[in-house]
């Protein structure tokens, strides 16, 4: 028998077998996200080729019929395009005010720490805790918006917030940027602290004013970052539920559904689980088109990408 | 401090870090404010509310900051959109100004797509269009490998003459500051210690900081203890100085020294001799002597020898203040 040269033992230990300790411990995340993601995932897209109904076990089939029900149906196409006016709209409105507010932010000024505490709220608080705030704020009575404005000289009229189809749909772009800005904000704030400083004095020098700086240098720049900010906004719209449903409940008159509570309105409280189904399983292809152009649009312009 | 730069001059602000020489110049770019003083570009007194784009400078920074987004044509072409020059007229002096650094080959590459040497030529060429009054560079040939440098300088200094445009330049390399400087500003804890040609600060320095920081090797300080001098006087010579007796010829005047030798380096054109002087206030202190090539002389090591140095080159300082004594 040789003589054991160290007192560690001479097999390798658990510890030591990367391959199966990284399985071990991914373990539990992974039966995690196949259990109570990836089995609903796969079943709502099986109910949507199904006619199944809550309340019944029967399970049969019915190929494309939900999807040309819905196609034929104009609260699925208004909710659809409800979706895509919300989703862009808030968006649109998230990235201003992300990329002003990283500006502000990046300087230093009394009371930053507290001011980034105050920002950050929005983002921390539950959705659907804010949406009622909202629906106080949007209130037909007692708006502060309205108040607000009419004291100022502002409004003659009222604004019927969440009465008027249209003025509903901004009040639920406001509540979308509102929730997603602050996450947006931190993102942008990385990107910016990640920009060379030599980079900003260099344009400052080459005599570049705030704007051009703004536009020609560090946006560019931001670029990959935004996108990362943007996909995640686009995501997290698209599939909400909880501001559309506790602040217009999708009306007045279906007006403002977007699909997440129209699925939820058809499958759940009007029990046609295949149409349900089939309604919030259909943005899924396009979420995945944008994804995809928004991730390869962050690589081919990330710095030292190929071109 | 007080430091003025003539017009058309090359004047190299020299320093190891923590100086003040980049702060200087990020003063004199209007990236940083000084907090009292004033500064002058020509007519124009610029320290307090004059922003960086109102004070006709270009700065080459260190890194070189190129816009990585940005083609080399667009990088060159950046300072001129800011100032709203016609798009023709942009054409004509990224052109001109590629011309000038041999770059024109790579006008629509991305920076990341050239070479450390090509990507500081681009930062010259965008610093080269604006016109500037003054050229600030904060030592744009850090980043490049020590066979590059050379070229680069010489590059530099070439362009330079050419142009005739004030040039203030920060580094912390000797070799650079010698090489390119009509004036050398010796810089030391945001103090000025000496400001002259390279070779008034090489041959003549103010203090035992110039003496030491300038020259490679340093410049030899001992207290000899010789009893010509006032007591308590530091005597400096420079290492190529410092050479065996008899390569002296005889018209020469010379301070001789008993030098027991340590250790020889053999450095090719070069042999640094390392040891200590017999009879000096400091027997300890490591002297340095630099024998050329042509010396051929056998110098072997632990023993004492006879050198000596010409009272020509010989610069005494005082040891408390460090200040230049004369002598």
């Amino acid at each position: 028998m040789t003589p054991s040269l160290s007192p560690l033992p001479p097999r390798r230990t658990f510890a030591d077998r990367e391959d199966l300790l990284g399985a071990v411990m991914l373990g539990p995340a992974l039966a995690y996200v196949i259990l109570l993601v990836g089995v609903p995932f796969a079943f709502a897209i099986a109910l949507g080729f199904s006619n199944a109904t809550a309340g019944s076990l029967s399970f049969g089939w019915a190929g494309l019929d939900n999807y040309v029900a819905i196609l034929g149906d104009p609260i699925f196409l208004r909710a659809l395009r409800n979706s895509v006016i919300v989703t862009v709209g808030s968006q649109v409105l998230v990235v201003v005010l992300a990329t002003a507010a990283a500006q502000v932010f990046r300087a230093t000024f009394w009371g930053k720490r507290f001011a980034r505490f105050v920002l950050l709220l929005p983002w921390a608080v539950p959705v659907s805790l804010a949406a009622i705030a909202w629906t106080w704020i949007f209130d037909s009575t007692f708006s502060v918006i309205n108040w607000t404005l009419k004291a100022a000289g502002l409004l003659h009229g009222w604004l019927y917030w969440l009465g008027d189809p249209a003025l509903a749909l901004l009040a639920i772009i406001i509540v979308q940027a509102w929730r997603i800005f602050p996450f947006a904000t931190v993102i942008v704030l990385a990107g910016l602290s990640s920009i060379p400083q030599e980079i900003v004095e260099a344009a400052i020098v080459d005599g570049a004013g705030f704007w051009r700086r703004l536009f020609r240098v560090e946006l560019p720049l931001l670029l990959p970052v935004v996108a990362v900010a943007v996909l995640f906004g686009v995501v997290y719209t698209a599939t909400d539920l909880g501001v559309v449903y506790i602040l217009t409940g999708g009306g007045p008159a279906n007006t403002t559904h977007v699909l997440p509570t129209l699925a939820f309105q058809r499958g759940i409280l009007g029990a046609d689980l295949g149409q349900g189904a089939a309604i919030a399983v259909f943005l899924l292809p396009f979420l995945i088109v944008v994804a995809i152009g928004m991730l390869r649009l962050a690589h081919r312009t990330e710095v030292g990408g190929a071109r | 401090m007080d430091l003025s730069i003539r017009d058309g001059e090359f004047l190299v602000l020299l320093g190891s870090s923590g100086s003040g020489k980049t702060t200087l110049l990020r003063m004199i770019a209007g990236l940083e404010r000084p907090t009292s003083g004033e500064i002058h570009i020509g007519d124009l007194r610029v320290d307090g509310d004059v922003p960086p784009r109102a004070r006709g400078i270009a700065m080459v920074f260190q890194s070189y900051a190129l816009y990585p987004h940005r083609t080399v044509f667009q990088n060159i072409a950046f300072p001129l959109e800011a100032s709203r020059t016609p798009r023709k007229q942009i054409e004509e002096k990224v052109r001109w100004a590629a011309e000038m650094f041999s770059i024109s080959r790579y006008l629509d590459r991305y920076p990341r797509q050239l070479s450390g040497g090509e990507r500081q030529r681009v930062a010259l060429c965008r610093a080269l269009v604006r016109d500037p009054k003054v050229f600030l560079l904060d030592e744009p040939l850090a980043n490049l490998d020590a066979k590059l440098r050379n070229t680069a300088r010489d590059d530099l200094k070439r362009f330079q003459r050419q142009i005739q445009t004030t040039t203030v330049y920060v580094t912390h390399d000797q070799v650079e500051a010698m090489g390119l400087g009509d004036r050398i500003v010796v810089m030391e804890r945001g103090k000025v210690r000496q400001i002259g040609t390279p070779q008034e600060v090489y041959e003549d320095p103010v203090d035992t900081f110039v003496a030491t920081f300038v020259g490679q090797p340093p410049m030899n300080l001992l207290d000899t203890g010789d009893p010509a001098l006032p007591p308590r006087t530091l005597t400096g010579f420079r290492p190529e100085h410092f050479l065996p007796k008899s390569v002296f010829g005889t018209a020469e005047e010379l301070r001789t020294f008993r030098f027991a030798v340590r250790r020889v380096e053999y450095l090719g054109s070069d042999r640094y001799v390392y040891g200590s002087v017999a009879g000096s206030g400091a027997p300890d202190a490591t002297i340095i002597a630099k024998l050329p090539a042509t010396i051929a002389l056998a110098i072997p090591e632990g023993e004492t020898h006879e050198f000596a140095v010409p009272r020509r080159a010989l610069r005494y300082f005082d040891p408390e203040t460090g200040l230049r004594r004369k002598g």
